[in-house]
């Protein structure tokens, strides 16, 4: 519960919020020389969490461990690793908490599925709704208007 | 004691609006008509002790009376006095104030223009806007209070947040707080209507520009935010996906939604409970923001005073608000039938698919926002919920709205007919396409983005343009452009916030795709090449300004050796808050901004330097402000202005 209502030292969560900005995130000699890996370095870490800051990936972030993560994850791509071992040994050592996209996993299903599931559930509502009106009113659809219905829907 | 008054005026307003729950309550309730009537006088009372209140919060920042704590903890005498001022409501007990400020004020719109309100109905307004005052009087009284003093005042103070030092806190709060309390209005009428349980076109025709004033100022907010982000965070973010700017963007999705189904109400009076339930929850979520960012429940990125009890107090609000209207509706939403009807293909039809996917892609927001708490308390489990999740769950929805909506803003009321429209929209659906094909074909990469985004822009605009073409009509081509000037306001505010939407998906799909980045060290001297631009590092100065030490370096930009423009990246520290914030370097133009930044002092005098070129960027915030004027359009149409339907109302129900 202490994660809840931010028990975190108040002035601490300053600091480290103001942090980035006395330097700025990625650093020119972090870079890698070859500008494909540097790209994928970059899109992994942007998907990855600075655990110590408010809200922002490691891309964006100037904390220490944000930096040994870069680091990290450019020495695991130097050395040959695919994005996915890289991402699987960070969630490894820290935990989902890093995952900025979260996983497709049981507990998260809901949060995939609810766009859709709400979306579906809207448009069912509104269909219940135009055949409850056409039934009180008496009004036979006739076959191209429920064929309309059903190409509408496809959309 | 001047600051006494203040606090004073305070309580007073407080006391005026418990006075107003009790008293116009007695009075409808036993017909006792020049006692309810005391509703209008109280609520401009209440008005009128906020604003007091407030000015002397203001005076305090301005002569900086450090004897008041608040001012004390946020301000200090060295700073520029537009920041002074600013500062009032750059943090939390401020703020609140103003947020109370904003609705009695708007509570005082009411009592003041609404006297073409049938007076019974004006006086639930009233009392249920009060009633949210109070909560929030009884908050900042209880848990927030700006006026209390220290015994023994400090020779000086600690300073305002250097991030807070520019002008975008003086404008962004008080747009975005305009259209959060905007809300309100939108939520007395419905509890009111609810209440009454009588809904009808006239009430849609007062809630409408109501609604639509707070979207105005909500999206004026929300591009300010977005644009002070922009160049204050290093590295040009326009928005992150951040919970509190979610906390903004759901009231604005649904306020959106409403503003659309209010017009469904207002010609046609049908979803009428709908209608009501939109404009429940758009309050409702307006003070779910206000939740998030204050009581510090969800980490985000930006600064805010965060304090539990604070939390639970602004929790209760929410709980009894959402809780009771919400109540409220469930028992008498029965009484809201309407019985028209209308075919598939309609406009009807499509405003329902537009505020089903506005409100479904809000939900989803919510539900990304909020899920990091729920997935903690439930399955014991910290999880991040970050922009790619965002992306991939909040896109679809939003490209649907823009496929969608041409077409459905061509169709007629009731029964429509889908060939009209497509033989108008044929033009725009080939342009989109083409340019799409176009820019695919120009590109390197295989990026689906930015062809995608450019096909969706052009088709929302040119759709809009259609159909704004096909409201005129005439013979010749000069007797069509005639009319075309004398087509309704609501019209053309209808074409220019359409194509706001189609600028701003081009703007943000071009700054996605198309960005370029370079990173380096530097000696100064020395130059370098990005895109077309050749850029000359010449050298580094520090100054002192009035309140910050600034480090500031000049760059030369040419290019094919004409020399085009300086630009002067800078470094501030603020010694009195022992901080630092960057100053990135902008040139803007409208086809790409050259955004620069100084970074660290290496060893041996050299610079890290990075440089970026955003194509297209400024159409994001072009395309914000004609949503923005669309929406002001609108309402400065002359029907707006509570026509004869209203007037013959009034006076049918007195």
């Amino acid at each position: 519960m202490s994660f809840i209502w931010g028990a975190r030292p108040l002035a601490l969560s300053f600091i480290f919020f103001l942090m980035p900005l006395l330097a700025l995130s990625v650093e020119p000699n972090e870079i890698l020389n070859n500008p494909d890996l540097e790209d994928r370095a970059r899109s992994i870490s942007k998907s990855l969490r600075c655990l110590v800051c408010r809200n922002e990936s490691i891309d964006d972030s100037n904390a220490e461990l944000a930096r040994d993560l870069r680091l990290l994850v450019r020495e695991r791509l130097v050395l040959g690793d695919n994005d996915k071992e890289i991402i699987d040994y960070v969630v490894g050592r820290y935990g989902e908490y890093v995952l900025l996209k979260p996983k497709f996993s049981f507990s998260n299903i809901f949060l995939w599925l609810c766009g859709p599931i709400m979306f579906i559930l809207g448009l069912l509502f509104v269909v219940s709704f135009y055949w409850r009106k056409t039934k009180t009113e008496e009004i036979h659809l006739s076959d191209e208007d429920e064929n309309k219905i059903t190409e509408l829907l496809k959309d | 004691m001047i600051v006494e008054l203040g606090h004073l005026a305070l309580i007073l307003a407080f006391c005026a609006s418990m006075f107003q729950l009790v008293v116009p309550t007695i009075g409808l309730r036993y017909r006792w008509f020049n006692v309810a009537s005391l509703a209008s006088p109280l609520i401009t009372i209440q008005f009128l002790l906020t604003l007091l209140s407030f000015i002397i919060l203001v005076l305090a920042f301005v002569r900086s009376d450090f004897s008041v704590k608040l001012v004390a903890k946020n301000s200090h005498t060295l700073k520029p006095l537009i920041y002074k001022i600013s500062g009032t409501w750059g943090n939390h007990e401020g703020s609140m104030l103003l947020w109370v400020l904003i609705l009695t004020f708007f509570g005082f719109l009411v009592a003041f223009f609404g006297n073409n309100l049938r007076n019974s109905f004006k006086i639930k307004v009233l009392i249920i806007q009060s009633a949210i005052a109070c909560f929030f009087f009884a908050f900042i009284l209880f848990t927030s209070n700006p006026f209390e003093r220290y015994d023994i005042p400090p020779f000086n103070g600690l300073g305002l947040n250097p991030l807070l030092q520019d002008p975008g806190l003086a404008f962004h709060p008080p747009f975005l707080y305009l259209g959060y309390v905007g809300l309100s209005m939108s939520f007395s009428f419905a509890v009111a209507a609810l209440i009454e349980g009588k809904v009808d076109s006239v009430w849609a025709r007062w809630v409408r520009p109501w609604t639509l004033l707070a979207w105005i100022f909500l999206t004026i907010g929300i591009a300010l935010g977005s644009w002070w982000a922009y160049y204050e965070h290093g590295w040009g973010g326009w928005g992150v996906w951040d919970p509190v700017e979610n906390a903004s963007f759901m009231p604005w999705l649904i306020s959106a939604a409403l503003v659309h189904s209010a017009i469904v109400l207002e010609k046609r009076e049908i979803l009428k409970s709908w209608t009501i339930l939109l404009a429940i929850l758009a309050f409702s979520f307006s003070l779910l923001g206000t939740f998030i960012v204050r009581s510090g429940i969800i980490t985000s990125v930006h600064a805010f005073a965060t304090d539990p009890t604070r939390g639970i107090f602004i929790l209760l609000i929410l709980v009894v608000a959402t809780g009771g209207g919400l109540a409220l509706f469930a028992v008498r939403y029965r009484h809201l039938n309407s019985t028209r009807s209308f075919s598939v293909i309609s406009r009807e039809s499509a405003l329902v698919v537009n505020n089903l996917l506005l409100v479904v892609s809000s939900f989803v927001v919510l539900i990304g926002t909020l899920w990091p708490l729920f997935s903690d308390l439930v399955f014991e489990k910290r999880v991040s919920v970050g922009p790619p999740y965002f992306d991939i769950a909040f896109t679809p929805f939003f490209v649907a709205i823009a496929m969608v909506l041409p077409v459905g803003a061509m169709l007629t009321w009731k029964r429509s007919n889908l060939s009209y429209a497509i033989f108008s929209l044929w033009p725009a659906l080939l342009l989109g396409i083409s340019l799409g094909a176009l820019v695919w074909s120009f590109q390197t990469g295989g990026r689906m983005l930015g062809p995608v985004g450019v096909s969706l822009a052009t088709w929302l605009i040119c759709g809009a343009l259609a159909d704004l073409w096909s409201r005129a009509r005439g013979k010749t081509m000069v007797n069509r452009f005639f009319r075309l000037l004398r087509t309704h306001r609501s019209d053309f505010g209808k074409c220019v916030a359409h194509c706001g939407l189609g600028i701003i998906i081009f703007g943000i799909s071009a700054i996605t795709a198309w960005e370029s980045e370079d990173i380096r060290v530097l000696s100064p001297g020395e130059t370098y090449t990005m895109g077309q631009y050749e850029l000359k590092f010449l050298e580094v100065n520090k100054f002192q300004n009035q309140n910050y030490i600034a480090t500031q370096g000049e760059f030369r930009v040419y290019k094919d050796e004409d020399y085009l423009f300086s630009l002067f990246p800078e470094k501030r520290f603020y010694p009195i808050a022992r901080v630092g914030t960057t100053e990135a370097a902008i040139d803007q133009n409208l086809f790409r901004d050259l955004y620069l930044v100084l970074g660290e002092e290496q060893e041996s005098g050299m610079w890290s330097i990075r440089t970026y070129l955003k194509p297209f960027a400024i159409w994001i915030w072009i395309g914000a402000f004609s949503m923005a004027f669309g929406g002001a359009l609108s309402i400065s149409d002359r029907r707006f202005r509570f026509s004869s339907g209203a007037k013959k109302f009034s006076k049918a129900m007195l």
